[in-house]
């Protein structure tokens, strides 16, 4: 099984260079944690933290963003656009599982992810560390970032494999993969945002929200690099919302989802007539 | 071989109300190439579909070297050519190849001798999105010879290759069938698969109409033999006249005839002695056939 998954996941990697996938992902995101490095510079003196710290509040903000979208569009064209190309029938005339075509895939997709994740926020820790702006605090908390990045980009890539089984052409995966993304980074926090403002009794505000803000992967990862690290919520003033959850929850959701995502997707898979 | 390395029971396929399989009896035993031909939407690839356990089957049973399709063991024994091959354009043959040996279990040196068979050697190493349609299905080819597969089902396989291409493929096909695979065709191609099957199978609107050797086919079909002569100039309207057929151009005459009358035919067209420079018996071709069974009454 480890042989196959490896097979498969080995050539994916090479598509996804060859694409330039991996150059694209990696130059992006370390252009915009080399820019949120530098525009994070002014407001260092008046809070007292390091360099560091405030670039690693601009980064969560931004990954929540970008990290889902890089593993939709890496993801979302997975199963989709193989049946369209009748790869998937071939593949699957040989002894290999259709849970193992997915594993394969998400192995390369995740390196994919990692590379530009690790080398994109490593850049920034390097440059703070340069110029003297790190400690040993915030480079834990990038170092918290990249791992949680990574998850949060593994949830993303199941939600996007399982997605492109429903499909029925790879355009109509893509459009599904864009509709994933704006509900789940965009609209769920509007609506949560609207929910609360609307709260005149503050139940909504004191029972569900934080129960809501778990349940979304990309809250929950926005909480757990915002809020638990002292100093980064210093720098954000975010650390009330943090206090409010528990710690043990907000790493549940980090975990669960993409085991969760992922086994939603093996069972969509198991129903695709390839 | 007891057991037929493909064995299809009274298989059935529906797709939604409509049956695209009604009951396909067909048994090929190791060695034996078997052409499968039909109409476009005839049940042709479903039925390969089946066999491959890519679509469900809805009625009666299926079973490739004893095993379920898609177990397994039945994968791990079949080899398949979809009609339309498409690997990953980024990737090189040779990459492409690669990926089935590492999933078929067999070693990396399997590789290269395999693209040397089917003529890729040189092309192993460019990427397949600037392959030609042929170079990709010869590479379709070469992932179906790996692993000395005991059943190899090929759908349309010869589309868009040349005709020097389509003679190496059935060799290639001869091979494979020598060595003990059971060898299931589908095309289109009619001509070329006349000296290369030892059977044939007619699909007619998912029913199975014909499954006999080609000679078999041709005494049960009763077809008209051709007798085309060539005549001494200027002759040809009096001998058509003489032996009563059709003049076909100002040398030809053509005779129909049946299988037992066509000695007496040959008796009368000798006779005319000087007046012929030249016979030619034309025995129903495949196509003849196929256009027979494909259209009329139900073969039987």
């Amino acid at each position: 099984m480890i042989r196959r998954i490896l097979a498969l996941s080995s050539a994916e990697f090479t598509i996804a260079l060859r694409n330039r996938w991996v150059l694209i992902a990696t130059l992006m995101m370390a252009l915009f944690s080399v820019v949120l490095t530098f525009a994070g510079s002014a407001p260092t003196g008046a809070l007292g933290v390091d360099h560091l710290t405030v670039a690693v509040a601009s980064m969560t903000t931004l990954s929540v963003y970008l990290v889902p979208l890089l593993a939709l569009l890496l993801s979302f064209d997975a199963v989709a656009g193989e049946i369209e190309r009748g790869g998937l029938a071939l593949l699957l005339t040989y002894p290999v599982s259709r849970f193992e075509v997915l594993l394969g895939k998400m192995c390369a997709h995740l390196a994919v992810l990692a590379l530009a994740v690790g080398i994109g926020f490593g850049l920034s820790g390097l440059l703070t560390w340069a110029v003297g702006g790190s400690s040993a605090a915030s480079l834990l908390s990038l170092g918290n970032l990249v791992w949680s990045a990574i998850l949060l980009g593994a949830t993303f890539l199941a939600v996007g494999y399982a997605a492109s089984t429903l499909a029925k052409s790879s355009g109509a995966a893509a459009g599904l993969a864009i509709g994933i993304w704006i509900v789940f980074v965009v609209i769920y926090d509007l609506a949560l945002l609207g929910a609360l403002v609307a709260d005149k009794d503050g139940v909504f505000t004191s029972q569900v929200f934080p129960i809501a803000l778990v349940a979304n992967p990309a809250d929950a990862f926005r909480v757990f690099n915002l809020a638990n690290s002292e100093s980064v919520a210093l720098a954000t003033g975010l650390g009330g919302t943090g206090k409010s959850i528990s710690l043990f929850a907000i790493l549940g959701s980090m975990f669960v989802w993409p085991v969760a995502a992922m086994a939603l997707a093996r069972f969509l898979m198991r129903r695709v007539e390839p | 071989m007891n057991t037929p390395a493909i064995d299809i029971q009274a298989a059935s396929k529906f797709q939604g109300k409509r049956q695209t399989v009604c009951d396909v009896t067909l048994k090929i035993a190791a060695g034996e190439r078997v052409a499968l031909l039909g109409h476009n939407g005839a049940g042709k690839t479903t039925l390969i579909r089946m066999v491959l356990g890519l679509t469900r089957i809805d009625g009666g049973t299926i079973t490739v070297d004893g095993a379920v399709p898609g177990s397994a063991h039945a994968r791990r024994v079949s080899a398949f050519l979809p009609e339309s091959v498409s690997f990953h354009k980024a990737l090189t043959g040779r990459e492409q190849l690669l990926l089935f040996a590492r999933l078929n279990g067999q070693p990396v040196s399997v590789v290269a001798p395999l693209l040397e068979r089917v003529g890729l050697a040189d092309a192993a190493d460019r990427k397949i999105g600037a392959w030609s349609k042929g170079m990709r299905q010869r590479l379709g080819l070469a992932q179906v010879l790996l692993g000395n597969p005991k059943v190899a089902l090929l759908d349309e396989p010869t589309s868009g290759l040349d005709p020097i291409s389509r003679r190496e493929f059935y060799g290639i096909v001869d091979e494979l069938a020598d060595g003990g695979t059971a060898v299931l065709v589908s095309s289109h191609a009619l001509t070329e698969l006349e000296a290369r099957t030892d059977r044939i199978a007619i699909l007619r609107a998912g029913n199975l109409v014909a499954d006999s050797s080609l000679a078999d086919l041709r005494t049960e079909a009763k077809l008209p033999i051709r007798v085309r002569v060539t005549t001494e100039a200027d002759q040809a309207d009096g001998i058509a006249l003489r032996l009563g057929g059709q003049r076909v151009n100002c040398r030809g005459v053509e005779l129909t005839c049946d299988q037992t009358d066509k000695m007496r035919r040959l008796g009368d067209v000798t006779a005319l002695g000087a007046l012929i420079d030249d016979v030619e018996v034309i025995p129903p071709s495949l196509e003849d056939l196929y256009r027979f069974y494909s259209t009329k009454g139900d073969g039987k």
